[in-house]
């Protein structure tokens, strides 16, 4: 490989990681798999479970179309790429159940249905299906990372004025050790109810959404046009 | 090549391609259910004697909980038409005190299920919380992760003289309401009142 193709090799990374937790955010700016997020994100364990859980069905949803897409017929590209995304969910549904019980329980319904989270079946039709395999899982990578930190924000911003501890049941994710790691605001404060209650959800969503909007603003650079963003062709 | 024909090879094959995916899926999915099977049953034993062990304590017993069972249909006491289980505990085959499944049908958000535990002499060993969809932050202190509430029926009896006691504060009884919900804590200790009741009236044939 010469010195400028592993250049442009690094370039696309690159622009594929700026995309996935930025410009193209799954949560904030494509706005999809809004159910779950919304449901799930009362503390800030729970966001994290269901964004691991939902970057590991992206990451072999990804890895499979990717491989595939030269020998599935465009006619029944979306059938095969469901069955792939609802194996993949399917086996990620009773691994944590063997090994994260209590989380499982709590995550409930939600696992199952990351199979009807529309980000993943976008990230395979209009990115995997067209891309290479290393490509592929760079995107799968980075549109996870940027869905997971959204769900960890939100959980700890609604845990944290709702109830007025981070971190709690942190043992549900890491095992034994992390029962100490709850952090509690000062004793005598009131949790607000309604952040940890479902309007506390859109709320907290709609701040953060506000809040990428302001930072593009003041990162935009004065007479530059705004940054065009991809536009999802699924739902 | 006729275009009619061209377009059946084409469909055929598109759908030996379908197939051969959704056979590759199912087998894959067999070979990983048959693989985390007993790991997600063990789990299960392992949560629910760990439940178990928080309403009747280990050093009470020496039978194995799980496999000393009954099963109750009795709507009116234990609050659901479902089949309620009873773990029965014993100390060198004698009886020592039973785990009752119940249900608060009468919760602010629907059914609370509860579980009971009781010594032989009627005691209250203790109560815990199984599920619930009370309000968080007010009907939810009924966890003994929020508060301990619950606990404050450890050690109780109910008998005759006491059973107008056994309500909240509210109705006159004895039991702490909570601020701002009434009818969660309402709910649970009439419950507990009704499987105390229950095995009051049925002791012998529980253990049988």
């Amino acid at each position: 490989m010469t010195k400028s193709s592993i250049n442009q090799t690094w370039r696309d990374y690159q622009d594929i990681a700026q995309k996935g937790l930025w410009n193209n955010n799954q949560a904030l700016v494509a706005l999809l798999g809004l159910c779950p997020l919304l449901a799930v994100t009362n503390n800030s364990v729970n966001g994290l479970g269901l964004g691991l859980a939902t970057m590991a069905v992206l990451m072999t949803s990804n890895i499979l179309v990717s491989l595939i897409r030269h020998w599935v017929p465009s006619e029944i590209r979306i059938p095969v790429f469901i069955a792939i995304i609802a194996a993949a969910v399917t086996i990620i549904d009773m691994l944590m159940h063997a090994y994260f019980y209590t989380l499982h329980g709590i995550l409930g319904i939600f696992i199952p249905l990351i199979v009807t989270n529309c980000a993943i079946l976008a990230r395979a039709e209009s990115f995997a299906s067209k891309n290479s395999l290393d490509k592929s899982i760079v995107d799968a990578l980075f549109i996870g990372i940027g869905f997971t930190v959204v769900l960890v924000i939100l959980g700890s911003l609604r845990e944290l004025v709702g109830n007025g501890t981070l971190f709690d049941q942190a043992w549900l994710l890491f095992g034994e050790t992390a029962r100490g790691w709850t952090l509690h605001l000062s004793a005598d404060y009131t949790p607000v109810l309604l952040a940890i209650l479902p309007p506390g959800a859109f709320i907290g969503l709609g701040l953060l959404i506000a809040l990428k909007n302001y930072a593009d603003q003041k990162l935009k650079k004065p007479g530059l046009v705004n940054i065009p963003v991809e536009v999802q062709t699924s739902n | 090549m006729k275009p009619e024909l061209k377009l059946k090879q084409t469909m055929l094959r598109a759908a030996g391609l379908l197939s051969l995916f959704v056979v590759i899926s199912v087998a894959l999915l067999m070979a990983i259910n048959e693989f985390t099977q007993p790991k997600i049953a063990q789990a299960e034993q392992t949560a629910l004697h760990q439940l178990l062990n928080q309403v009747m304590p280990a050093s009470a017993y020496d039978n194995n909980l799980l496999e000393d069972t009954k099963t109750l249909i009795e709507p009116e006491y234990l609050g659901s038409h479902d089949p309620m289980m009873v773990y029965r505990a014993r100390l060198n085959g004698e009886p020592a005190g039973l785990v009752i499944e119940t249900v608060a049908p009468n919760g602010y958000n629907g059914e609370i299920r509860l579980i009971v535990g009781v010594f032989y002499d009627g005691r209250v060993a203790g109560v815990r919380v199984v599920s619930h969809r009370e309000t968080p932050g007010l009907g939810d202190k009924i966890e003994l992760r929020k508060d301990d509430w619950i606990l404050g029926f450890e050690g109780k009896r109910l008998t005759e003289d006491n059973a107008n006691r056994w309500a909240v504060k509210r109705d006159r009884g004895e039991f702490d309401q909570f601020t701002g919900a009434t009818i969660t804590p309402r709910a649970v200790v009439g419950a507990v009142r009704l499987t105390l009741d229950y095995v009051n009236r049925h002791t012998e044939e529980l253990y049988d």
